[in-house]
């Protein structure tokens, strides 16, 4: 499935691969991990759909949207609005109306922003999704600051039948995978297809496609909306996870960490952000868990280090870990002398 | 004499207080080459760019194929059979040249909207490249990445991708810009075989391609319209001789 | 409304405004003439307004702190230029967007090392802590129209130097063509590291000036940010008047939201969703015009 003609940081088709083994080893991991590990791999699989969500607007379109997080929350918070108090909701109404309510968020936000470009572009996304979180921050629409626990998982039961259940956290753990892998080959064959190769031509010269009779804005408002659906998807895996949701979920805090994800693993590759997503949350677990040196409580003040890491990958390391491999790969295979 | 594919009346564009072209009217044709020709500043690109829909004019209109397009945007100019290329090379560097093509020759379809078939399968897409770089004579050079081309090659390229979207009216900004001896020859072979199908607005600063290609000549000076007519006729033209042609070109 | 009521709520209103087009000011300068996006501007605003007071509280006068405060901030930004800044020129604004986001959490700690996490009070200096009586019970707090002047001054000083004095020159020169200025033997780099601490000293200076009336409180940085950013979008980028106007209606819209009431069909919209305001009425000028009201045609 390797996209024809483009100097690509690595092959798609070896990328694949990788990940396809990455994943076949983290699918065993309920069978021999504690309840932790495999919370943390599902958290892990969870920002890494919604990295590569953002990777097909970042990598793949150019469209630098900095409050990818709004449409995240927007499905977390659908599902909490839709869950009756001490109740569970109904998985299978619940779920798609969730991702509905972002992709439907993300055509109305899209049709503001997307006519924008540059630096206006990054400002106006992120205004936008301040504005939903000021919605849901200063309003009692959905417990304000505190957000709203989900008291009851969502059921998902067809008549009788009942395929998983939500209150076991090794079922979540394969729901979360199941749609990971079914996430990775949407976007691939999306990648792949005509609609694929005109946003990576707009990516690249967008003037030149206009030249050449596509009306770009058309396109950029699809990817746009196709991207905030995912998102949406991983908000709705989110708020099963942790059964809690709140306005951070939308805030600009979580629309960074996902651009840091997307560029420090490598944007336009879709697997490097599954790799940033992973590498950011070891960091942020290993750098919360730094002792105490003396009086100095370096684990407290992990933002300052993680800060600092953001700073040094942003000046060294523009086409994220996986440029950095694929550059040390080519100078390994260069004969000497 | 077939209608014109190509008419422009009264167009002019200002910035700011600065008037780049000044009531510019011309036209071509069906199987003609009409050659816009002047010193550098003289607001050429300026009037490629408003036929082409990449740039509004401040007044005046033109029509394509009988149709009054002032005004409309690049894309909708490009689907009616309008193909441009660029004075500075604008192709996609990281993709490769038949890439480069098959995404311009892709535009021609209905939509682009297919969201899960490959794009690489697209059978008359891809033919509609080959045969566009075939045409620009870049067929061996296919699977090169454009960043990897000589310059001459790209200007090619720039030609091709202008092909792959089946235009009947070219509108060509300095093709030969940059280009050495014998790759010009290959570019005026080129247009000499293309004018027999197509209508070609030609902008050029070499004279001896413009005299050995154009039906018919424009020349401006300043955004204005200095004289337009025969070659011959421009070329025994007293106050074109002081303007323009007198200045040596290499 | 009353009239007295409607007149407090006015200047206080314009008052945030031209705070607004203060901090804004310093993010379009950086932006305009040096090409550089930086986030962490808003860190500045949060930055002036710690040090107000810890060297208020330090020095004991308001008077000597805010020249001190102004020193150490263009220390800082001098510093902050040439260790990191330069380094972002001529990259793409995605990665300015990401690195300056990064030094937003490395303020935003090292804030909260240096001063903690609680929330601080700077009092208003004695010699303004007048009122002017505006009606039998209602006054107008003397503090808050000397900020308004010192911003008016500032402004008027932005534009004096920028457009009247030879530094403005090498300024603007910098910003249309850097190679030219180069080689009529100017230093660019130092005008950039000028340009920028002064950038970032519009922000502390309102910052500083701001801290006596609103709380100083971890994060109040990253929200005026966003409302630059709002600004920015309204008023059109590379537009001073554009700016301007922009932070005045914001200013206004937001603090007429916060004291209005309003409810459609049973829905109560203000003052509940008073932070939203500034949003929706982003959200209407980029319907009508999505260059913004003054920035060139899209």
């Amino acid at each position: 499935m390797s996209t024809p003609g483009t100097a690509a940081v690595s092959s798609s088709r070896a990328n694949t691969i990788l990940l396809m083994v990455v994943v076949m080893g983290i699918a065993v991991t309920p069978f021999f991990a504690e309840k932790f590990y495999v919370q943390f791999f599902a958290k892990l699989l969870i920002m890494g759909i919604l990295a590569m969500s953002l990777d097909l607007l970042l990598g793949y379109t150019g469209l630098v949207s900095f409050g990818h997080a709004a449409f995240y929350g927007a499905a977390a918070y659908t599902l909490a609005m839709l869950t009756p108090p001490f109740q569970a909701a109904n998985f299978w109404t619940s779920f798609p109306l969730a991702v509905a309510v972002s992709a439907l968020l993300a055509l109305v936000i899209g049709f503001f922003v997307v006519r924008m470009h540059g630096i206006y572009f990054i400002m106006v996304t992120l205004a936008f999704a301040q504005m939903l979180y000021f919605l849901f921050h200063d309003t009692k629409i959905a417990g304000g600051n505190d957000g709203i626990y989900i008291d009851v998982r969502p059921v998902a039961k067809i008549g009788e039948w009942q395929p998983f259940n939500l209150d076991n956290f090794v079922h979540i753990f394969y729901l979360v995978l199941v749609f990971f892998v079914l996430v990775y080959i949407l976007l691939r064959v999306i990648l792949a297809s005509p609609f694929g190769r005109v946003l990576v031509g707009i990516k690249a010269n967008e003037a030149r496609m206009r030249s050449l009779g596509f009306p770009t804005f058309r396109y950029k408002l699809v990817a746009f909306v196709i991207a905030g659906a995912i998102a949406g998807i991983a908000g709705y895996l989110s708020s099963i996870q942790f059964g809690v949701v709140n306005p951070e979920m939308m805030g600009w805090h979580l629309s960074g960490a996902v651009m840091m994800m997307v560029i420090l693993g490598g944007m336009g590759t879709l697997t490097g952000p599954i790799i940033g997503a992973a590498v950011w949350m070891l960091l942020e677990l290993g750098l919360q868990g730094l002792p105490k040196i003396g009086d100095v409580d370096l684990g407290k003040h992990w933002q300052l280090w993680m800060g600092s890491f953001i700073v040094l990958a942003s000046l060294l390391l523009p086409n994220g870990l996986l440029g950095l491999g694929a550059s040390l790969l080519r100078k390994m295979r260069k004969p000497r002398g | 004499m077939a209608d014109a594919i190509l008419a422009t009346q009264g167009l002019t564009r200002h910035f700011g207080g600065l008037a780049a072209v000044s009531n510019v009217t011309l036209d071509a044709h069906m199987g003609q080459l009409h050659a816009v020709i002047g010193p550098n500043g003289a607001g050429k690109s300026t009037l490629i760019n408003m036929l082409s829909g990449d740039l509004p004019p401040s007044s005046g209109s033109v029509s394509i194929g009988g149709r009054d397009v002032t005004g409309l945007a690049a894309h909708q100019i490009s689907r009616m059979g309008v193909g441009r290329s660029y004075q500075k090379t604008n192709v996609f560097l990281a993709f490769t040249a038949f890439e480069n093509c098959r995404l311009a020759a892709q535009s021609r379809r209905k939509t682009s909207m297919q969201f899960f078939r490959p794009a690489a399968r697209l059978a008359d897409v891809n033919r509609a490249a080959e045969v566009a770089l075939e045409a620009a004579g870049l067929a061996g050079r296919m699977d090169v990445v454009a960043s990897a081309l000589s310059h001459g090659e790209q200007r090619q390229l720039e030609i091709a991708m202008t092909l792959a979207t089946q235009p009947k009216l070219l509108l060509l900004d300095e093709p030969l810009a940059g280009m050495g001896a014998e790759e010009s020859a290959s570019m005026v072979a080129l247009l000499k075989k293309l004018v027999q199908t197509h209508a070609i607005l030609l902008v050029e600063h070499d004279m001896d391609a413009v005299f050995a290609l154009a039906d018919r000549l424009t020349v401006m000076v300043n955004g204005q319209v200095l004289a337009s007519g025969l070659p011959a006729e421009i070329r025994a033209n007293a106050e074109v001789q002081e303007a323009y042609l007198g200045e040596s070109h290499d | 409304m009353e009239l007295a009521t409607f007149l407090i709520q006015l200047l206080n209103g314009v008052q945030y405004g031209l705070l607004l087009f203060l901090v804004s000011s310093g993010l379009t300068l950086v932006f305009g003439i040096m090409g550089i996006i930086n986030i962490a501007h808003g860190s500045f605003y949060m930055i002036g307004a710690y040090l107000a007071w810890s060297l208020t509280g330090a020095i004991g006068n308001f008077w000597l702190a805010i020249p001190a405060g102004i020193v150490i901030t263009v220390l800082i930004g001098m510093l902050l230029e040439w260790l990191v800044i330069r380094w972002l020129y001529n990259r793409d604004h995605l990665y300015q967007v990401l690195l300056t986001y990064g030094l937003i959490l490395v303020f935003e700690e090292l804030r909260s090392v240096l001063w903690g996490d609680d929330v601080r009070g700077v009092n208003i200096p004695q010699i303004l802590a007048a009122s002017i009586p505006l009606t039998e019970n209602q006054s107008y707090p003397v503090y808050r129209l000397a900020i308004s002047a010192v911003c008016l001054v500032v402004a008027v000083l932005m534009y004096w130097v920028i457009q009247r004095t030879r530094l403005g020159m090498m300024i603007r020169a910098g910003a249309s063509n850097r190679e030219m200025v180069q080689s009529l033997g100017i230093n660019i780099h130092i005008v950039y590291r000028v340009v920028f601490a002064a950038g970032l000293t519009l922000a502390a200076l309102a910052g500083m000036i701001a801290a006596p009336v609103s709380a100083v409180f971890p994060g109040m940085g990253n929200h005026v940010l966003i409302i630059c950013f709002v600004v920015v979008v309204i008023g059109g980028m590379g537009s001073v008047k554009g700016a301007l106007i922009a932070s005045l209606l914001i200013g206004l819209v937001d603090t007429f939201g916060k004291v209005v009431t309003l409810e459609i069909g049973g829905v109560k919209l203000l003052p509940e969703l008073s932070s939203m305001t500034v949003y929706v009425l982003m959200a209407a000028i980029l319907l009508w015009r999505p260059e913004g009201l003054f920035g060139k045609r899209l």
